[in-house]
């Protein structure tokens, strides 16, 4: 009963204001224009271009005409399992490298939190690694992995750790933690600037309160810091999932097109590049597109966004 | 060229605005021995500002470069070629770009003036002036070499076209990776786009962009003779010549006279056999010392140079070339009997790390003196017997290995260049190509460069040979091409397959499965 009343009064209440609501919502409008007529432009053209190439057979610079081949492509990739590798490794690299870089990171983040001598300082050296071009640094490594001359074969050696040089990023044992810590080294910083900025916001009353009540630093941390921290979490957390299943440009400089170390993304991009294979190159990226979507609906229901 | 010369020419091209060519060229080789000195060459590069204008605003000047103050047989030359800029080609005695361009030329010739009446910075003569003349103030777009020495030749060369005829030509360098370049022109075809006249094409290409390239089989047909035969098959689609060869490149052996003669061995291996005893004999004398030191050093990263490796191990052994008269004909025992003897050589007489070692990876192994044998192309030859190199002198080149009952085989590669079908201005790019494929231009580029001539004459010309020894060596060598024709578009995908499969072989894999295999794929993407 009162449910239909209120409705009734708020329908009444609009009708009252419909003049000033329709002057806003136009300026409201007026005011997205720019923004929406710029997403369009730049994401969801491409995306519908995206999605209606994966349903032909377009190939790049071809003579051949392209055609509407329906569901061929995702029929093809549902038994590609090439495709599958790549799902399996870039979800193992992203697993990996996020427990990694979340615990390092929520580490460094609560040090420099902290204040000390030099903290300034230590913020900005941190950020180094965040700040070297990805392939850059990839170049990099793969030179201290080199199995002849690279540095970490000779410390090792020094420490007599091991008898004989190891080709960290030929040898498929030990290639995928290769990669992941170059992943690690490089976007630590990155998650570590992130969770710094969640700190900042709890305020510190709670601790002096919870300090008062007689609660130690542990106590503390597991009661007020992580629970207070968990919006900082949760983007940390969508932003490096997005990041490490997109995954490109280390495993690219590293490895090239090594079958057994492909990502989802080096697949896709081989496809439409190398092979000039737009079509069935666009239903990959759809894919990854999808999966991404899943982790990410995951992520937003499970650790509850609006709660926190 | 090799497909991704990789680091240093990245560190060329970053140097090259700031140290001229010549301190380029002979750090080239210092860079892949001791990397930690790059920081330390960088800051010596860039400590020469005084010369390094003078390269960077050559581009195409005809007249030689300031002399470095310890070369004084230079200056007569540089001001005759000053006074007489336009014609001085011919005339002009070796002047200290050439004589420092390629260390060995003049070594093998004895004296720094033996083989010398070319200048680095003089174009040679365009021979079709007059008939190009008629398109005086066309527009030209050129996709040339990529960083490096290439780029500085085709600034030069096109200068010279267009002071004689008039054409302005505008020289991009192309990315440096050949996949990128593939993918540039790819787009511009799609597109239709006249943005392109004239262009680089990989040997592996015709194939794929016949449809884009425009015919020159009427304005090459006086030339068609004196090119080898196999390169202009490769070139010709559906009878159509669609690309002009210019510069060459097959596999080859390097190989460390000095360890040979040490341990008692009378000549590089002939077979594959022969190669696995003669590199566990020296590794065992000498990883006593050198505990890096290694057999034999290849390509084996997933990439197109295990393509061209790995059809060397198989066309040698009676394997066959892949696919032949359009059957996949990769499933053989031969083929899997070499590749599983290739992939039981890692670790054993090949370092591990080979399966992921490009063309400067295999090159800065050999040359810092950690490798026996190397499987390479031909431009590391000038750079091994560069000063600071360790091999210096120490080294020679001859044909691969080959299996029983084989003969020895070099996967041929090398760039041609070719005029966009949809270019404006196609007389006038045909012109530029009928230019640059002249054997002056050819010979030039071989004597100041080391490019491998493709015209069979310039190849024998005792000037190149003088510069290049191992052109005499192995010129009887079979060259085999890689199989672009008979896939065309599929072909990278094809390879990919390949490529991929046989580096599954090296990191341990069975290759009697996995063979059989990679063929019904193929035949999938043939079918």
């Amino acid at each position: 009963m009162s449910h239909a009343t209120v409705e009734t009064a708020k329908v009444v209440e609009r009708r009252k204001r419909s003049a000033l609501g329709r002057e806003q919502t136009r300026t409201a409008w007026l005011l997205l224009l720019p923004t929406l007529a710029v997403v369009a432009v730049v994401a969801l053209i491409p995306l519908a271009q995206t999605i209606y190439l994966s349903f032909t057979n377009d190939r790049l610079a071809s003579a051949q005409p392209t055609e509407w081949i329906g569901l061929k492509n995702y029929r093809f990739l549902l038994e590609d399992t090439v495709f599958r590798n790549s799902i399996v490794t870039t979800v193992k690299f992203a697993v990996i490298t996020l427990v990694f870089e979340l615990l390092l990171g929520l580490i460094i983040a609560l040090v420099v939190n902290s204040s000390f001598k030099g903290r300034g300082f230590t913020r900005a050296a941190m950020l180094i690694p965040w700040a070297i071009p990805t392939v850059v640094s990839a170049r990099m490594w793969a030179w201290m992995y080199n199995d002849i001359y690279g540095v970490f074969n000779d410390l090792l050696q020094r420490l007599h750790i091991i008898d004989r040089n190891i080709a960290w990023i030929a040898e498929p044992r030990y290639s995928l933690a290769a990669i992941c810590a170059v992943d690690i080294w490089k976007t630590t910083p990155f998650v570590a600037l992130l969770l710094l900025a969640g700190l900042q916001v709890i305020p510190s009353d709670v601790y002096e309160a919870a300090t008062v009540d007689g609660a130690n630093r542990i106590q503390q941390f597991f009661r007020i810091t992580l629970p207070l921290l968990r919006p900082a979490i949760l983007v940390t957390l969508i932003f490096r999932t997005l990041d490490a299943l997109r995954v490109f440009d280390v495993f690219y400089v590293m490895f090239g097109a090594r079958r057994d170390t492909q990502t989802m993304a080096i697949y896709a991009q081989n496809n439409i590049v190398a092979f000039s294979d737009t079509g069935y190159g666009s239903a990959i990226a759809v894919a990854i597109f999808l999966i991404i979507g899943i982790f990410v609906v995951a992520y937003v229901t499970t650790l509850n966004v609006e709660a926190s | 060229m090799p497909f991704d010369k990789g680091y240093s020419d990245l560190l060329n091209d970053a140097m090259a605005g700031r140290a001229n060519r010549r301190q380029v060229l002979r750090r080239a080789a210092v860079l892949g021995l001791s990397l930690p000195a790059i920081g330390a060459l960088l800051a010596a590069c860039g400590g020469d500002d005084d010369e390094a204008t003078s390269t960077t605003s050559t581009g195409g000047e005809t007249a030689t470069e300031p002399a470095a103050t310890s070369e004084p047989e230079s200056s007569p030359t540089e001001s005759e070629a000053e006074s007489s800029p336009t014609e001085s080609e011919a005339e002009a005695s070796p002047t200290e770009g050439e004589a420092e361009a390629s260390p060995t030329e003049s070594e093998a010739a004895g004296s720094p003036t033996g083989s010398g009446e070319m200048s680095i910075d003089v174009a040679p003569e365009v021979a079709n002036a007059d008939a190009a003349s008629q398109y005086s103030g066309a527009t030209l777009t050129y996709y040339g070499d990529g960083v490096g020495i290439g780029n500085q030749l085709d600034e030069t060369l096109a200068k010279a076209f267009t002071d004689a005829t008039g054409i302005q030509i505008t020289v991009i360098p192309r990315p440096e990776d050949s996949t990128e370049t593939y993918a540039t022109y790819q787009r511009a075809f799609e597109a239709k786009s006249g943005e392109i006249d004239v262009m680089m094409v990989d040997v592996i290409w015709p194939g794929a962009f016949a449809p884009h390239l425009a015919d020159l089989t009427d304005a090459f047909s006086d030339m068609t003779s004196e090119w080898y035969e196999s390169i202009v098959e490769n070139n010709t689609i559906d009878g159509k010549l669609i690309g002009a060869p210019w510069f060459g490149d097959f596999g080859i052996l390097y190989y460390r006279t000095d360890l040979l003669e040490q341990y008692g061995f009378d000549g590089p291996p002939a077979t594959w056999d022969e190669l696995e005893e003669q590199c566990k004999t020296i590794m065992e004398g000498e990883q006593a010392n050198n505990p890096n030191f290694w057999g034999f050093v290849f390509q084996g990263k997933a990439y197109e140079g295990l393509t061209c490796d790995a059809l060397e191990w198989i066309a040698s052994s009676g394997g066959g070339s892949i696919i032949e008269n359009g059957e996949v004909t990769l499933d053989n025992d031969n083929a899997k009997a070499i590749l599983a003897k290739a992939g039981g050589w890692i670790g054993t007489i090949a370092p591990t790390g080979v399966t992921g070692y490009q063309e400067e990876d295999a090159r800065n192994a050999f040359q810092g003196g950690n490798a026996a044998f190397m499987r390479n192309w031909p431009y590391a030859y000038a750079q091994g017997n560069d000063e600071g190199s360790a091999v210096k002198d120490k080294f020679d080149v001859g044909p691969l290995p080959a299996g029983d009952g084989g003969e020895s085989v070099g996967t041929l590669g090398g760039w041609q260049l070719a005029v966009s079908t949809y270019s404006k201005n196609q007389e006038a790019a045909i012109e530029f190509v009928k230019y640059m494929v002249s054997a002056d231009v050819v010979k030039w580029r071989a004597v100041v460069a080391t490019f491998v001539p493709l015209i069979k004459s310039v190849a024998e010309d005792p000037d190149v040979i003088a510069n290049q020894p191992y052109l005499e060596n192995l010129a009887d060598v079979t060259r085999v091409t890689r199989p672009s024709r008979e896939t065309g578009e599929n072909y990278n995908q094809v390879s990919t397959e390949f490529f991929q499969g046989v580096n599954e072989i090296l990191t341990g894999g069975n290759a009697d499965d996995i063979v059989p295999t990679i063929a019904q794929r193929i035949e999938r993407l043939l079918g």
